[in-house]
């Protein structure tokens, strides 16, 4: 026990040597959390659109000023003719652009219809989608007005609705888990799968193993000051989302912190592992940086939800651990929920951790010999 | 010359040698390619509804089965208890509830107005508002059928009506996979150029062997040169075989010119090279580079507008990311591949590559110093 004890202050030493990385550590949560709160977002805003108002009547210069006013848009250019719509969109500037009909009031009036034509640049299906859908709704609201509310006061059934969760409809309910999720599996697997390739690539390693510590020691003394280290992160970022966004954890604070340490106990093991199947840090690094990064934002269903996608990957993202803990963190978190909720999942990450543990001990005593 | 030439050569016999490295940088962004371009989607497949009909009419069973016709609720659980329903939402065994209220029926035969419950579950707050949006759309439907039988035959011709048509032009079907696929390729051509060129010459500097290099006649620009050129060259063999995929097996059409697109992703790699060094440059040990470099790329990446739109940012946010190269190539894809824009098109951003490739190369080229 004494000799692990006198192996983690080694360890710990090491790590407080090396500044700047220290300081990246504690920067990373803070940034994302920050860049997620307050800079990204998946809702419509400022999106520029231009007008082909061919006929430039009353009605259509209101109803261009009622959807440039929305805060949705801001107001591009006035085209001419149809051919400036291709320039116009090709370009990076305009995501959609609104077409007037000829004699639009006039047709309204005299007709009782006239059309409004909205073409938007699919390459960005979802503002693609929102944009019209926004589109929409301003449209049918000035019709609804232009009428005079008549037809509106005769519908019988009125729907309301109840936001659970999230009355607010904040974007943050998805990202705070979202970024706790990526930063623990990243930042964990790729410190302890360096610093062991590490002691491999330069040797220290057979020092280590020549010494009296037990293999079950030597890894336990590498992965105990990230363990502490990645919990101090756990809790900046939940502190942060609780000062900054209002977002408190509505569960119990002790399962959450539990399920926390299994989570990035998991994580360090994985770390393990891929330290075990690579030779060099360079090998290690592009395992856990490349290969799991661009996965773990996408398929653990924090930006994209997994309802969403095709069915097949019910399977593909069964075998990544985020997924699970972001509906662990999701329900004690947001919803409030207790374990009876979340044991299946954390049956799950448990058996993920005792098997990347296995497989890396079993590893790691083939080298012994 | 020919002192690069042979200084390239042997980085890539170096990069080859390590078995696992030289497969691993073509097969990992294919595979990657391969299984996340399709999953990403906004789309809502399905919404399973929980319905609460305390009703138990004609009313509200023509309602029930006008929302199981449409394609996308799926009635998962019916029930009479409130909480029950609530528990569901609660499992995630649903995401919407409706509540039917007693007397439903009986109102819309007297013809007063009334009103139905709905739940959403809105931690994901998009998802809440598209399928509260929908079964709005239902609700809408259902009045209007009963406006109509009404009202029988009246003519509705008094009220005028603005009708609103809409096409997406150059992904008509808004296909997800168009819309990813360009950004996966830049980010994957982006992370292995990045990390496989910083690590390398910090890589050389941990162990040592940079003072070997140090002592020779070779010139700083041809060090650096050498170091990138080689990481160049993997990038855009991982770019031609990511676009070969897209086209094969994603179908994604390639509107503009291939040429425009690898000379603005050469122009990306020799910026994105330089920068790698740069930081290497500043650090003594791979764990330092790594850690530096995971943090200027994953705040790149997420405020790229790969996955979130780009003007939903703040206005200062959008001023810092004029900084962020990959905003650039980002958009040079997918305007390239799938608007087919020219080189007028992408004028500024273009301008902006070629400013940041020769910032980042020279300010390499400067900080690195041949003294130890």
């Amino acid at each position: 026990m004494k000799r692990l004890l006198v192996f983690v202050k080694k360890e710990f030493i090491h790590i407080f040597r090396d500044f700047r990385t220290m300081v990246i550590l504690f920067l990373i949560p803070g940034a994302l959390i920050l860049l997620f709160g307050f800079v990204v977002s998946n809702d419509l805003k400022n999106a520029r659109i231009s007008f082909l108002d061919l006929s430039k009547d009353e009605m259509t210069l209101k109803l261009t000023d009622k959807i440039c006013s929305s805060g949705f848009f801001v107001r591009g250019e006035n085209l001419h003719s149809y051919g400036d719509i291709e320039r116009a969109l090709r370009g990076n500037n305009n995501k959609a652009v609104i077409i007037f009909e000829k004699d639009f009031s006039r047709k309204l009036i005299s007709e009782g219809k006239a059309t409004v034509n909205i073409i938007t640049d699919g390459s960005e299906p979802n503002m693609a989608t929102m944009a019209t859908n926004y589109v929409s709704a301003i449209v049918s609201d000035f019709n609804s007005e232009l009428v005079g509310g008549g037809a509106a006061a005769m519908l019988l059934v009125h729907p309301e609705v109840r936001m659970f969760y999230n009355p607010t409809l904040k974007g943050q309910h998805m990202f705070v888990p979202g970024v706790i999720t990526l930063i623990m599996i990243l930042i964990c697997a790729l410190m302890t799968s360096i610093t062991i390739t590490r002691e491999k690539e330069f040797g220290t390693m057979e020092a280590l193993l020549v010494s009296p510590l037990k293999p079950i020691q030597i890894i336990l003394g590498k992965i105990v000051p990230y363990f502490i280290l990645s919990f101090i992160d756990v809790i900046i970022i939940l502190v942060l989302s609780w000062f900054v966004f209002d977002l408190p954890v509505k569960g119990s604070i002790f399962l959450l912190l539990a399920e926390a340490m299994l989570y990035i106990l998991m994580s360090l093991s994985l770390g393990i592992l891929i330290s075990t199947v690579s030779k060099t840090m360079q090998q290690a690094i592009f395992i856990s940086l490349v290969g799991m990064m661009l996965p773990t934002i996408l398929l653990s269903g924090f930006i994209y939800p997994i309802e969403n996608m095709p069915k097949i990957y019910d399977w593909v993202s069964a075998v990544m651990p985020p997924r699970y803990f972001v509906i662990i963190i999701k329900n004690v978190m947001i919803k409030g929920t207790g374990f009876s909720y979340i044991w299946k999942e954390t049956l799950i990450l448990c058996l993920f951790t005792v098997v990347a543990i296995g497989l890396s001990m079993r590893k790691f005593n083939i080298r012994l010999q | 010359m020919r002192t690069i030439l042979y200084l390239i050569r042997k980085e890539f016999i170096q990069i080859f040698r390590d078995k696992f490295l030289g497969r691993a940088i073509f097969a990992i962004p294919l595979i990657q390619m391969l299984i996340l371009v399709p999953a990403v989607t906004f789309e809502i497949k399905e919404v399973n509804l929980c319905v609460v009909d305390k009703d138990m009419t004609t009313e509200s069973r023509e309602l029930i089965s006008k929302l199981a016709g449409s394609t996308f609720f799926k009635i998962r659980h019916a029930t009479f208890s409130e909480r029950e329903a609530n528990d569901f939402l609660h499992r995630g065994q649903c995401d919407l509830i409706l509540q039917i209220p007693q007397g439903f029926g009986k109102d819309i035969g007297k013809g007063t107005p009334t009103k139905l419950m709905a739940s959403a579950n809105a931690i994901n707050a998009m998802n809440a508002q598209l399928s509260w949006a929908y079964l709005n759309g239902v609700i809408r439907d259902y009045n209007m059928n009963i406006l109509a039988q009404e009202i029988g035959n009246a003519p509705e011709k008094a009220i005028p009506q603005i009708e609103v048509t809409n096409r997406y032009w150059y992904n008509e079907m808004l296909n997800y996979n168009f819309y990813m696929q360009p950004g996966i390729l830049g980010v994957l051509v982006l992370a292995i150029g990045f990390i496989l060129a910083g690590l390398n010459l910090v890589k050389e500097k941990e162990i040592g062997t940079i003072e070997q290099m140090n002592v020779t006649p070779v010139k700083k620009y041809q060090f650096i040169l050498s170091k990138i050129v080689p990481f160049l060259i993997i990038g855009l063999i991982d770019l031609a075989l990511g676009i070969a995929i897209g086209r094969l097996v994603f179908n994604i059409p390639f509107v503009g010119s291939i040429w425009l697109l690898f000379l603005c992703s050469t122009i990306f790699l020799i910026a994105v090279l330089g920068l790698a060094l740069l930081i290497s440059t500043f650090s003594a040990t791979q764990q330092q580079f790594m850690f530096t470099g995971f943090f200027f790329m994953i705040i790149f990446i997420l405020m790229s507008g790969i996955f979130t739109p780009y003007e939903s940012m703040p206005g200062w946010a959008q001023k810092i990311d004029l900084l962020n190269p990959v905003v650039y190539i980002m958009r040079i894809n997918r305007m390239i591949m799938l608007k087919g824009s020219t080189l007028y098109d992408i004028r500024t951003e273009f301008m902006a590559l070629v400013l940041f490739a020769i910032g980042t190369t020279t300010l390499a080229v400067n900080r690195y110093r041949k003294t130890a």
